[in-house]
Protein backbone atom coordinates (compact mmCIF):
# COMPACT_ATOMS: atom_id res chain seq x y z
CA UNK A 1 0.00 0.00 0.00
CA UNK A 2 1.39 3.24 -0.93
CA UNK A 3 -1.81 5.24 0.66
CA UNK A 4 -0.66 5.15 4.00
CA UNK A 5 3.70 6.54 3.15
CA UNK A 6 5.00 9.55 4.36
CA UNK A 7 6.44 11.83 2.06
CA UNK A 8 10.24 11.20 2.19
CA UNK A 9 9.02 7.41 1.76
CA UNK A 10 7.78 8.49 -1.39
CA UNK A 11 10.11 10.82 -2.43
CA UNK A 12 12.54 7.55 -1.59
CA UNK A 13 10.50 5.39 -4.23
CA UNK A 14 10.55 8.30 -6.90
CA UNK A 15 14.17 8.54 -6.85
CA UNK A 16 15.10 5.24 -6.91
CA UNK A 17 12.75 4.91 -10.06
CA UNK A 18 10.76 1.89 -8.09
CA UNK A 19 7.39 4.21 -9.06
CA UNK A 20 7.07 6.90 -11.58
CA UNK A 21 5.20 10.06 -10.48
CA UNK A 22 2.27 9.38 -13.40
CA UNK A 23 1.74 5.60 -11.44
CA UNK A 24 1.79 7.66 -7.92
CA UNK A 25 -0.59 9.79 -9.46
CA UNK A 26 -2.81 7.53 -11.58
CA UNK A 27 -2.98 5.63 -7.82
CA UNK A 28 -4.56 8.24 -6.11
CA UNK A 29 -6.41 9.58 -8.51
CA UNK A 30 -7.57 5.58 -8.80
CA UNK A 31 -8.63 5.83 -4.73
CA UNK A 32 -10.51 8.99 -5.40
CA UNK A 33 -12.63 7.48 -8.13
CA UNK A 34 -13.06 4.31 -5.60
CA UNK A 35 -13.82 6.31 -2.22
CA UNK A 36 -14.60 9.78 -2.65
CA UNK A 37 -18.22 9.01 -3.17
CA UNK A 38 -18.64 7.67 0.75
CA UNK A 39 -16.10 10.77 2.27
CA UNK A 40 -17.10 13.89 -0.22
CA UNK A 41 -13.99 15.26 0.54
CA UNK A 42 -13.24 16.37 -3.15
CA UNK A 43 -15.27 18.74 -5.12
CA UNK A 44 -13.17 18.73 -8.45
CA UNK A 45 -10.60 16.26 -9.08
CA UNK A 46 -8.42 17.53 -11.29
CA UNK A 47 -7.20 14.19 -13.64
CA UNK A 48 -5.87 15.85 -16.72
CA UNK A 49 -3.92 18.84 -15.36
CA UNK A 50 -2.35 15.89 -12.66
CA UNK A 51 -1.13 13.42 -15.46
CA UNK A 52 0.17 16.57 -17.24
CA UNK A 53 2.02 17.77 -14.31
CA UNK A 54 3.34 14.06 -13.13
CA UNK A 55 4.67 13.48 -17.21
CA UNK A 56 6.54 17.08 -16.27
CA UNK A 57 7.72 15.66 -13.09
CA UNK A 58 8.82 12.26 -14.50
CA UNK A 59 11.40 14.06 -16.40
CA UNK A 60 12.77 16.02 -14.44
CA UNK A 61 12.82 13.21 -12.18
CA UNK A 62 14.94 10.98 -15.12
CA UNK A 63 17.03 13.89 -16.03
CA UNK A 64 18.13 16.10 -12.81
CA UNK A 65 20.95 14.47 -10.28
CA UNK A 66 18.98 16.44 -7.65
CA UNK A 67 14.99 17.08 -7.71
CA UNK A 68 13.17 18.53 -5.30
CA UNK A 69 12.36 16.75 -2.54
CA UNK A 70 8.55 17.59 -3.49
CA UNK A 71 8.89 16.42 -7.15
CA UNK A 72 6.31 14.06 -8.86
CA UNK A 73 4.29 14.20 -5.41
CA UNK A 74 0.47 14.53 -5.59
CA UNK A 75 -1.60 16.97 -2.96
CA UNK A 76 -5.35 18.14 -2.66
CA UNK A 77 -5.83 21.68 -2.24
CA UNK A 78 -8.93 23.24 -0.35
CA UNK A 79 -10.81 24.51 -2.39
CA UNK A 80 -10.14 28.01 -1.17
CA UNK A 81 -7.23 28.35 -3.21
CA UNK A 82 -7.42 29.87 -6.04
CA UNK A 83 -6.60 27.60 -8.62
CA UNK A 84 -5.73 28.96 -12.42
CA UNK A 85 -8.62 27.69 -14.89
CA UNK A 86 -9.88 25.23 -12.12
CA UNK A 87 -13.33 26.16 -10.93
CA UNK A 88 -12.48 27.22 -7.18
CA UNK A 89 -15.92 27.91 -5.24
CA UNK A 90 -15.22 28.31 -1.50
CA UNK A 91 -17.89 25.55 -1.03
CA UNK A 92 -20.29 28.26 -1.95
CA UNK A 93 -23.42 28.49 -4.39
CA UNK A 94 -21.49 32.10 -4.77
CA UNK A 95 -19.04 30.64 -6.89
CA UNK A 96 -20.17 27.29 -7.76
CA UNK A 97 -18.82 28.52 -11.45
CA UNK A 98 -15.82 30.75 -10.87
CA UNK A 99 -12.68 30.19 -12.50
CA UNK A 100 -9.85 31.95 -10.61
CA UNK A 101 -7.53 33.90 -13.11
CA UNK A 102 -4.56 33.48 -11.19
CA UNK A 103 -2.98 31.11 -8.67
CA UNK A 104 -2.98 31.57 -5.08
CA UNK A 105 1.05 32.35 -4.29
CA UNK A 106 1.06 29.28 -1.95
CA UNK A 107 -0.37 26.71 -5.25
CA UNK A 108 2.91 28.76 -7.60
CA UNK A 109 5.21 27.47 -5.32
CA UNK A 110 3.67 23.96 -4.88
CA UNK A 111 3.56 23.98 -8.62
CA UNK A 112 7.34 25.40 -8.87
CA UNK A 113 8.50 21.78 -6.64
CA UNK A 114 7.00 19.62 -9.54
CA UNK A 115 4.27 18.89 -7.57
CA UNK A 116 1.18 16.87 -8.70
CA UNK A 117 -2.30 18.30 -8.11
CA UNK A 118 -5.17 15.84 -7.60
CA UNK A 119 -7.79 17.91 -7.17
CA UNK A 120 -9.85 20.81 -4.71
CA UNK A 121 -11.15 19.62 -1.09
CA UNK A 122 -14.83 20.48 0.36
CA UNK A 123 -14.83 22.84 3.25
CA UNK A 124 -17.61 24.72 5.28
CA UNK A 125 -19.00 27.39 2.85
CA UNK A 126 -16.18 30.33 2.79
CA UNK A 127 -14.62 28.28 5.49
CA UNK A 128 -17.53 29.50 8.29
CA UNK A 129 -18.22 26.25 10.53
CA UNK A 130 -15.79 23.54 11.96
CA UNK A 131 -17.63 20.32 10.21
CA UNK A 132 -17.87 21.22 6.66
CA UNK A 133 -21.75 20.79 7.25
CA UNK A 134 -22.16 24.29 6.26
CA UNK A 135 -20.60 23.39 2.56
CA UNK A 136 -23.04 23.93 -0.22
CA UNK A 137 -22.16 20.37 -1.46
CA UNK A 138 -22.91 19.06 1.60
CA UNK A 139 -20.82 17.49 4.15
CA UNK A 140 -17.45 15.21 4.21
CA UNK A 141 -17.29 12.63 6.20
CA UNK A 142 -14.83 11.40 8.82
CA UNK A 143 -13.03 8.09 7.37
CA UNK A 144 -13.11 6.67 10.88
CA UNK A 145 -16.56 6.45 11.19
CA UNK A 146 -18.81 7.82 8.34
CA UNK A 147 -21.60 8.87 10.53
CA UNK A 148 -19.19 11.29 11.59
CA UNK A 149 -17.93 14.44 10.91
CA UNK A 150 -14.81 15.32 9.53
CA UNK A 151 -14.06 18.32 11.62
CA UNK A 152 -13.86 21.84 9.38
CA UNK A 153 -13.14 23.90 7.81
CA UNK A 154 -10.29 22.09 6.20
CA UNK A 155 -12.31 18.84 6.49
CA UNK A 156 -11.77 17.64 3.14
CA UNK A 157 -8.42 18.09 3.29
CA UNK A 158 -8.40 16.20 6.22
CA UNK A 159 -10.26 13.18 5.27
CA UNK A 160 -8.71 12.20 1.98
CA UNK A 161 -5.00 12.59 3.74
CA UNK A 162 -6.63 10.65 6.81
CA UNK A 163 -8.19 8.33 3.94
CA UNK A 164 -5.26 8.32 1.80
CA UNK A 165 -6.63 9.49 -1.24
CA UNK A 166 -3.55 12.45 -1.10
CA UNK A 167 -0.20 12.26 0.87
CA UNK A 168 -0.73 15.77 1.93
CA UNK A 169 -2.87 18.57 1.60
CA UNK A 170 -2.96 22.57 1.61
CA UNK A 171 -5.51 24.18 4.21
CA UNK A 172 -6.21 27.20 5.64
CA UNK A 173 -6.76 28.23 9.17
CA UNK A 174 -8.69 30.90 10.58
CA UNK A 175 -9.56 29.71 13.85
CA UNK A 176 -9.10 26.13 14.73
CA UNK A 177 -9.93 24.76 11.02
CA UNK A 178 -6.78 22.73 10.24
CA UNK A 179 -5.92 21.62 13.74
CA UNK A 180 -9.85 20.72 14.86
CA UNK A 181 -9.74 18.45 11.45
CA UNK A 182 -6.88 17.07 11.30
CA UNK A 183 -7.17 15.94 15.21
CA UNK A 184 -10.62 14.41 14.62
CA UNK A 185 -9.26 12.13 11.94
CA UNK A 186 -6.24 11.20 12.89
CA UNK A 187 -3.34 13.24 11.00
CA UNK A 188 -1.36 16.04 11.51
CA UNK A 189 -1.86 19.91 11.14
CA UNK A 190 -0.11 22.71 10.93
CA UNK A 191 -1.09 26.18 11.97
CA UNK A 192 1.70 28.92 10.38
CA UNK A 193 2.67 31.99 12.66
CA UNK A 194 0.33 34.41 10.69
CA UNK A 195 2.68 35.95 8.64
CA UNK A 196 4.71 32.94 7.77
CA UNK A 197 2.54 31.93 4.61
CA UNK A 198 1.31 34.36 2.03
CA UNK A 199 -2.63 34.63 1.95
CA UNK A 200 -2.39 36.14 -1.62
CA UNK A 201 -5.14 33.97 -3.70
CA UNK A 202 -6.59 32.29 -1.19
CA UNK A 203 -10.30 33.94 -0.58
CA UNK A 204 -10.39 35.61 2.50
CA UNK A 205 -12.69 35.13 5.57
CA UNK A 206 -10.53 37.00 8.44
CA UNK A 207 -7.90 39.09 7.12
CA UNK A 208 -6.29 39.24 10.72
CA UNK A 209 -6.06 35.71 11.37
CA UNK A 210 -6.25 33.39 7.98
CA UNK A 211 -3.08 31.60 7.61
CA UNK A 212 -2.63 29.00 4.97
CA UNK A 213 -0.63 25.79 6.22
CA UNK A 214 -1.02 22.27 5.43
CA UNK A 215 -2.31 18.88 6.49
CA UNK A 216 -0.13 15.26 6.28
CA UNK A 217 0.90 11.89 7.91
CA UNK A 218 3.33 12.91 10.12
CA UNK A 219 5.36 16.32 11.29
CA UNK A 220 8.68 15.45 9.41
CA UNK A 221 5.98 15.93 6.05
CA UNK A 222 4.56 19.16 7.67
CA UNK A 223 8.11 20.62 7.84
CA UNK A 224 9.39 19.41 4.85
CA UNK A 225 5.79 21.19 2.87
CA UNK A 226 6.38 24.20 5.55
CA UNK A 227 9.88 25.01 4.18
CA UNK A 228 8.11 25.48 0.56
CA UNK A 229 4.70 27.08 1.99
CA UNK A 230 6.64 29.84 3.93
CA UNK A 231 8.07 33.11 2.82
CA UNK A 232 7.91 36.89 1.86
CA UNK A 233 5.73 37.50 -0.49
CA UNK A 234 5.11 41.21 -2.15
CA UNK A 235 1.68 40.72 -3.08
CA UNK A 236 0.91 39.91 0.64
CA UNK A 237 1.89 43.06 3.03
CA UNK A 238 1.32 40.84 6.18
CA UNK A 239 4.25 38.63 5.01
CA UNK A 240 7.25 38.88 6.86
CA UNK A 241 10.42 38.69 5.55
CA UNK A 242 12.47 36.66 7.30
CA UNK A 243 14.06 33.88 5.89
CA UNK A 244 12.94 30.15 5.79
CA UNK A 245 14.71 27.66 8.16
CA UNK A 246 15.53 24.26 6.45
CA UNK A 247 12.34 22.93 9.24
CA UNK A 248 12.53 19.10 7.78
CA UNK A 249 16.75 19.43 8.77
CA UNK A 250 16.82 20.77 11.77
CA UNK A 251 14.04 18.31 13.46
CA UNK A 252 15.65 17.02 16.49
CA UNK A 253 14.26 13.99 18.91
CA UNK A 254 15.86 14.42 21.89
CA UNK A 255 14.02 17.34 24.01
CA UNK A 256 15.93 18.14 26.45
CA UNK A 257 15.99 21.35 28.43
CA UNK A 258 12.89 21.97 26.57
CA UNK A 259 10.32 23.95 29.09
CA UNK A 260 6.83 22.87 28.11
CA UNK A 261 3.59 24.72 29.20
CA UNK A 262 0.80 22.88 30.66
CA UNK A 263 -1.98 25.50 30.42
CA UNK A 264 -4.44 24.17 33.37
CA UNK A 265 -7.70 26.44 31.74
CA UNK A 266 -7.13 24.20 28.38
CA UNK A 267 -8.64 21.00 30.46
CA UNK A 268 -12.27 22.52 29.93
CA UNK A 269 -15.55 21.15 31.38
CA UNK A 270 -17.12 18.65 28.98
CA UNK A 271 -13.55 17.49 28.24
CA UNK A 272 -14.26 13.91 27.52
CA UNK A 273 -12.43 11.98 29.97
CA UNK A 274 -10.63 9.61 26.92
CA UNK A 275 -9.18 13.02 25.46
CA UNK A 276 -7.84 13.97 28.77
CA UNK A 277 -6.24 10.57 29.30
CA UNK A 278 -5.02 10.53 26.08
CA UNK A 279 -3.31 14.16 26.90
CA UNK A 280 -1.62 13.41 30.05
CA UNK A 281 -0.30 10.00 28.45
CA UNK A 282 1.28 12.35 26.09
CA UNK A 283 2.89 14.73 28.71
CA UNK A 284 4.20 11.46 30.37
CA UNK A 285 5.62 10.36 27.14
CA UNK A 286 7.50 14.17 26.12
CA UNK A 287 8.71 14.05 30.00
CA UNK A 288 10.45 10.90 29.04
CA UNK A 289 12.19 12.59 26.24
CA UNK A 290 13.41 15.09 28.51
CA UNK A 291 11.47 18.11 28.71
CA UNK A 292 10.56 19.64 31.55
CA UNK A 293 7.03 20.15 32.69
CA UNK A 294 5.70 22.98 34.12
CA UNK A 295 2.05 24.13 34.97
CA UNK A 296 0.93 27.51 33.57
CA UNK A 297 -2.12 29.62 33.85
CA UNK A 298 -3.69 31.62 30.90
CA UNK A 299 -6.66 32.94 32.61
CA UNK A 300 -8.15 34.52 29.53
CA UNK A 301 -8.53 31.87 27.63
CA UNK A 302 -12.40 31.34 27.91
CA UNK A 303 -13.04 34.79 26.23
CA UNK A 304 -10.93 33.56 23.30
CA UNK A 305 -13.99 32.63 21.21
CA UNK A 306 -15.93 35.34 21.97
CA UNK A 307 -13.44 38.13 21.10
CA UNK A 308 -13.86 35.53 17.67
CA UNK A 309 -17.26 35.70 17.44
CA UNK A 310 -17.10 39.32 17.43
CA UNK A 311 -13.88 40.13 15.19
CA UNK A 312 -14.00 37.46 12.84
CA UNK A 313 -17.77 38.25 11.47
CA UNK A 314 -17.05 41.99 11.32
CA UNK A 315 -13.90 41.12 9.15
CA UNK A 316 -16.34 38.80 7.06
CA UNK A 317 -18.46 41.25 6.79
CA UNK A 318 -16.41 43.49 4.64
CA UNK A 319 -14.37 40.46 2.80
CA UNK A 320 -17.52 39.41 1.67
CA UNK A 321 -19.07 42.32 0.35
CA UNK A 322 -17.40 41.80 -2.85
CA UNK A 323 -19.76 39.29 -3.82
CA UNK A 324 -22.46 41.28 -5.47
CA UNK A 325 -23.19 39.38 -8.43
CA UNK A 326 -21.92 42.32 -10.46
CA UNK A 327 -18.53 41.06 -11.96
CA UNK A 328 -17.96 36.83 -10.86
CA UNK A 329 -20.32 34.36 -9.22
CA UNK A 330 -24.00 33.76 -9.27
CA UNK A 331 -26.47 36.58 -10.40
CA UNK A 332 -29.97 36.61 -9.70
CA UNK A 333 -31.78 35.35 -13.07
CA UNK A 334 -34.99 37.36 -11.33
CA UNK A 335 -33.46 41.24 -10.78
CA UNK A 336 -34.60 43.62 -12.51
CA UNK A 337 -32.87 46.76 -10.19
CA UNK A 338 -29.24 46.69 -9.84
CA UNK A 339 -30.13 46.98 -5.79
CA UNK A 340 -31.98 43.63 -6.75
CA UNK A 341 -29.17 42.12 -8.47
CA UNK A 342 -27.05 42.35 -4.92
CA UNK A 343 -29.70 41.86 -2.17
CA UNK A 344 -31.09 38.54 -4.41
CA UNK A 345 -27.56 37.81 -6.07
CA UNK A 346 -26.81 37.34 -2.47
CA UNK A 347 -29.85 35.74 -0.40
CA UNK A 348 -29.55 33.28 -3.29
CA UNK A 349 -25.93 32.58 -3.20
CA UNK A 350 -24.93 32.37 0.11
CA UNK A 351 -25.77 29.73 2.88
CA UNK A 352 -27.22 30.30 6.66
CA UNK A 353 -23.46 30.37 7.90
CA UNK A 354 -22.34 33.06 5.32
CA UNK A 355 -25.48 35.27 6.24
CA UNK A 356 -25.24 34.88 9.83
CA UNK A 357 -22.01 35.93 10.05
CA UNK A 358 -21.97 38.80 7.28
CA UNK A 359 -25.07 40.23 9.60
CA UNK A 360 -23.01 39.77 13.05
CA UNK A 361 -20.18 41.01 11.59
CA UNK A 362 -22.42 44.10 9.67
CA UNK A 363 -24.15 45.01 13.26
CA UNK A 364 -20.54 44.65 15.56
CA UNK A 365 -19.62 46.68 13.08
CA UNK A 366 -22.67 49.56 12.62
CA UNK A 367 -23.00 52.89 14.44
CA UNK A 368 -23.65 52.75 17.82
CA UNK A 369 -22.15 49.32 18.11
CA UNK A 370 -18.86 49.23 17.02
CA UNK A 371 -17.24 50.77 20.85
CA UNK A 372 -19.43 48.11 22.28
CA UNK A 373 -18.94 45.18 20.41
CA UNK A 374 -15.75 45.30 17.65
CA UNK A 375 -13.44 47.59 19.65
CA UNK A 376 -14.25 45.88 23.04
CA UNK A 377 -13.74 42.76 21.43
CA UNK A 378 -9.79 43.90 19.55
CA UNK A 379 -9.38 45.03 23.40
CA UNK A 380 -10.18 41.55 24.96
CA UNK A 381 -7.50 40.54 21.60
CA UNK A 382 -4.58 42.66 23.42
CA UNK A 383 -4.72 41.14 26.41
CA UNK A 384 -4.79 37.11 24.65
CA UNK A 385 -1.46 38.68 23.13
CA UNK A 386 0.25 40.14 26.05
CA UNK A 387 -0.90 37.16 28.06
CA UNK A 388 0.81 34.64 25.65
CA UNK A 389 4.03 36.77 25.54
CA UNK A 390 4.00 36.78 29.43
CA UNK A 391 3.80 32.65 29.58
CA UNK A 392 6.25 32.33 26.67
CA UNK A 393 9.13 34.10 28.64
CA UNK A 394 9.11 30.91 31.34
CA UNK A 395 8.16 27.94 28.34
CA UNK A 396 9.09 27.53 25.51
CA UNK A 397 6.10 25.87 24.31
CA UNK A 398 2.07 24.69 25.17
CA UNK A 399 0.73 21.41 25.63
CA UNK A 400 -3.07 20.58 25.99
CA UNK A 401 -5.62 18.84 23.92
CA UNK A 402 -6.15 20.39 20.11
CA UNK A 403 -10.25 19.32 20.65
CA UNK A 404 -11.85 18.40 24.00
CA UNK A 405 -13.59 15.89 22.33
CA UNK A 406 -13.31 13.27 19.68
CA UNK A 407 -15.74 13.69 16.37
CA UNK A 408 -19.44 14.17 16.68
CA UNK A 409 -21.70 13.14 14.45
CA UNK A 410 -23.03 14.73 11.25
CA UNK A 411 -26.22 16.89 12.01
CA UNK A 412 -25.00 18.49 15.57
CA UNK A 413 -23.17 21.78 14.24
CA UNK A 414 -26.15 22.10 11.56
CA UNK A 415 -28.47 25.18 12.80
CA UNK A 416 -26.31 25.35 15.84
CA UNK A 417 -25.20 28.82 15.53
CA UNK A 418 -22.64 28.88 18.10
CA UNK A 419 -20.86 25.51 16.80
CA UNK A 420 -17.84 27.11 15.10
CA UNK A 421 -17.21 29.41 17.83
CA UNK A 422 -17.34 26.32 20.72
CA UNK A 423 -16.09 23.56 18.77
CA UNK A 424 -12.76 26.04 18.38
CA UNK A 425 -12.70 27.06 21.89
CA UNK A 426 -9.28 25.56 22.41
CA UNK A 427 -7.78 26.73 18.66
CA UNK A 428 -9.16 30.32 18.99
CA UNK A 429 -6.76 32.02 21.31
CA UNK A 430 -3.30 30.95 19.54
CA UNK A 431 -5.20 32.14 16.52
CA UNK A 432 -6.37 35.64 17.83
CA UNK A 433 -2.52 36.04 19.08
CA UNK A 434 -1.01 34.56 15.57
CA UNK A 435 0.93 31.84 17.06
CA UNK A 436 2.00 28.85 15.10
CA UNK A 437 0.11 25.61 16.45
CA UNK A 438 0.13 21.95 15.59
CA UNK A 439 -1.75 19.03 16.32
CA UNK A 440 -0.50 15.16 16.38
CA UNK A 441 -2.54 12.62 16.43
CA UNK A 442 -2.24 11.24 20.62
CA UNK A 443 -4.52 7.66 20.07
CA UNK A 444 -7.88 6.74 20.53
CA UNK A 445 -11.17 7.37 22.36
CA UNK A 446 -14.27 6.36 22.66
CA UNK A 447 -16.97 8.21 21.23
CA UNK A 448 -20.06 9.34 24.27
CA UNK A 449 -22.79 8.53 21.64
CA UNK A 450 -21.46 5.34 19.72
CA UNK A 451 -21.46 2.01 20.60
CA UNK A 452 -19.11 0.33 23.61
CA UNK A 453 -15.87 -0.07 22.14
CA UNK A 454 -15.63 2.43 19.63
CA UNK A 455 -12.25 3.97 18.91
CA UNK A 456 -12.14 7.34 17.53
CA UNK A 457 -8.32 9.90 16.91
CA UNK A 458 -7.57 11.98 19.49
CA UNK A 459 -5.08 15.14 18.88
CA UNK A 460 -2.56 17.00 21.28
CA UNK A 461 -2.10 20.23 20.54
CA UNK A 462 1.47 21.96 20.49
CA UNK A 463 1.24 25.80 20.45
CA UNK A 464 4.45 27.47 19.93
CA UNK A 465 6.05 31.37 20.51
CA UNK A 466 5.62 33.65 17.51
CA UNK A 467 8.29 32.41 14.47
CA UNK A 468 8.40 29.30 16.93
CA UNK A 469 7.49 26.77 13.67
CA UNK A 470 10.75 24.76 14.33
CA UNK A 471 9.87 24.10 18.42
CA UNK A 472 7.01 23.03 17.75
CA UNK A 473 7.98 20.92 14.72
CA UNK A 474 10.64 18.95 17.30
CA UNK A 475 8.44 18.56 19.96
CA UNK A 476 5.97 17.07 17.32
CA UNK A 477 8.66 15.32 15.57
CA UNK A 478 10.04 13.38 18.57
CA UNK A 479 6.46 12.35 20.23
CA UNK A 480 6.40 10.56 16.78
CA UNK A 481 9.91 8.79 17.37
CA UNK A 482 8.43 7.39 19.99
CA UNK A 483 4.59 6.71 19.29
CA UNK A 484 2.72 5.00 16.36
CA UNK A 485 -0.53 6.84 16.51
CA UNK A 486 0.16 8.88 13.39
CA UNK A 487 0.84 5.76 11.62
CA UNK A 488 -2.35 4.57 12.50
CA UNK A 489 -5.16 4.08 9.18
CA UNK A 490 -8.87 3.56 8.88
CA UNK A 491 -9.05 0.04 7.68
CA UNK A 492 -11.93 0.65 5.32
CA UNK A 493 -9.65 2.63 3.05
CA UNK A 494 -6.63 -0.01 3.35
CA UNK A 495 -7.88 -1.41 -0.14
CA UNK B 1 -33.49 38.76 22.55
CA UNK B 2 -31.14 41.21 22.18
CA UNK B 3 -31.98 42.35 18.07
CA UNK B 4 -35.76 43.13 17.31
CA UNK B 5 -37.08 42.61 13.94
CA UNK B 6 -36.40 46.08 13.22
CA UNK B 7 -33.15 46.04 13.69
CA UNK B 8 -32.30 42.44 11.29
CA UNK B 9 -34.20 44.19 8.67
CA UNK B 10 -31.68 47.11 9.03
CA UNK B 11 -29.21 44.75 9.28
CA UNK B 12 -30.03 42.86 5.81
CA UNK B 13 -30.56 46.10 4.30
CA UNK B 14 -27.16 47.81 5.10
CA UNK B 15 -25.31 44.06 3.80
CA UNK B 16 -27.89 43.71 0.80
CA UNK B 17 -29.25 40.77 1.53
CA UNK B 18 -32.94 39.89 0.90
CA UNK B 19 -34.41 38.02 3.60
CA UNK B 20 -38.28 36.71 3.91
CA UNK B 21 -40.24 37.21 6.34
CA UNK B 22 -39.09 33.28 7.98
CA UNK B 23 -35.66 34.48 7.42
CA UNK B 24 -35.70 37.65 9.23
CA UNK B 25 -37.40 35.72 12.49
CA UNK B 26 -35.39 32.94 12.32
CA UNK B 27 -31.89 35.56 11.56
CA UNK B 28 -33.81 37.57 14.93
CA UNK B 29 -32.87 34.42 17.13
CA UNK B 30 -29.59 33.25 15.89
CA UNK B 31 -27.96 36.36 15.58
CA UNK B 32 -29.40 37.40 19.08
CA UNK B 33 -27.85 34.04 20.54
CA UNK B 34 -24.32 34.72 19.27
CA UNK B 35 -24.62 38.52 20.05
CA UNK B 36 -25.36 36.91 23.88
CA UNK B 37 -22.62 34.75 23.92
CA UNK B 38 -20.15 37.57 23.28
CA UNK B 39 -22.16 39.80 25.38
CA UNK B 40 -19.53 38.31 28.02
CA UNK B 41 -16.30 39.96 26.97
CA UNK B 42 -18.07 43.14 28.84
CA UNK B 43 -17.28 41.06 31.99
CA UNK B 44 -13.33 42.00 31.09
CA UNK B 45 -11.55 44.51 32.17
CA UNK B 46 -10.12 46.82 29.47
CA UNK B 47 -9.74 50.01 31.03
CA UNK B 48 -6.77 51.83 29.28
CA UNK B 49 -5.97 48.78 26.47
CA UNK B 50 -5.01 50.11 23.12
CA UNK B 51 -7.39 48.31 20.62
CA UNK B 52 -4.85 45.44 18.29
CA UNK B 53 -6.33 44.91 14.95
CA UNK B 54 -2.98 42.51 13.75
CA UNK B 55 -0.24 40.99 15.25
CA UNK B 56 2.37 40.97 12.80
CA UNK B 57 4.19 44.19 13.74
CA UNK B 58 4.23 45.67 10.33
CA UNK B 59 3.28 49.03 9.67
CA UNK B 60 2.47 51.40 6.74
CA UNK B 61 3.78 48.24 4.04
CA UNK B 62 3.97 50.31 0.66
CA UNK B 63 4.91 49.08 -2.60
CA UNK B 64 5.92 51.69 -5.64
CA UNK B 65 2.97 52.21 -7.83
CA UNK B 66 3.87 50.54 -11.41
CA UNK B 67 1.42 50.50 -14.41
CA UNK B 68 1.73 47.27 -16.19
CA UNK B 69 -0.41 45.14 -18.27
CA UNK B 70 -3.13 42.69 -17.14
CA UNK B 71 -2.64 39.02 -18.42
CA UNK B 72 -5.91 38.14 -17.49
CA UNK B 73 -8.26 40.43 -19.24
CA UNK B 74 -10.21 37.72 -21.67
CA UNK B 75 -10.52 35.69 -18.43
CA UNK B 76 -11.50 38.06 -16.09
CA UNK B 77 -14.02 39.03 -18.82
CA UNK B 78 -15.31 34.87 -18.98
CA UNK B 79 -16.32 35.46 -15.33
CA UNK B 80 -18.45 38.34 -16.18
CA UNK B 81 -22.14 36.94 -15.38
CA UNK B 82 -23.22 39.07 -18.84
CA UNK B 83 -21.33 40.57 -21.27
CA UNK B 84 -21.47 42.52 -24.15
CA UNK B 85 -18.56 42.21 -26.37
CA UNK B 86 -15.85 42.92 -23.94
CA UNK B 87 -17.91 45.48 -21.51
CA UNK B 88 -19.56 44.09 -18.54
CA UNK B 89 -23.51 44.34 -18.84
CA UNK B 90 -25.73 45.40 -15.62
CA UNK B 91 -29.35 46.34 -15.59
CA UNK B 92 -30.46 50.07 -16.04
CA UNK B 93 -28.85 52.63 -13.12
CA UNK B 94 -30.69 55.31 -14.20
Amino acid sequence: MLANLELSELQDKLRKKEISSVELTKYFLERIKKHNESLNAFLTVTEDLALAQAVEADKILANEPNPGPLTGIPFAAKDLFSTKGVRTTASSKILDQFIPVYDATTIKKMYAEKTVMLGKTNLDEFAHGSSTETSAYGPSKNPWDLSRIPGGSSGGSAAAVAAGLAPFALATETGGSIRQPASLTGISGWKPTYGRVSRYGVIAMTSSNDSPGTMARSVKDLALTAEFMSGYDPSDGTTANKPVPNYADNLKSDLTGMRIGIPKEYFVEGMEPDVQARVMEAIEQLKKLGAEIIDVSLPLTRYGSLVYAIVTPSEISSNLAKFDGIRFGHQSKEAKTLNEIYTQSREQGFGDEAKRRIMTGTYALSAGYKDAYYLKAQKVRRLLVNEFDQVFQRVDALVCASVPNVATKIGFAKDNPLHGYIADQLNIPASMAGLPALSVPAGFGAAPDGPAGSQLPVGLQIIGPQWGEQTIFNIGHAFQQVTEWHKKFPEEFAD
Amino acid sequence: MILTKEEVIKIAQLCKIELTEAEIEKFQKELSVVLEYASELQQVNTDGVQEISQVTGLENVLRDDHARQSEYRDAIIANFPDHKDSFLKIKNIL
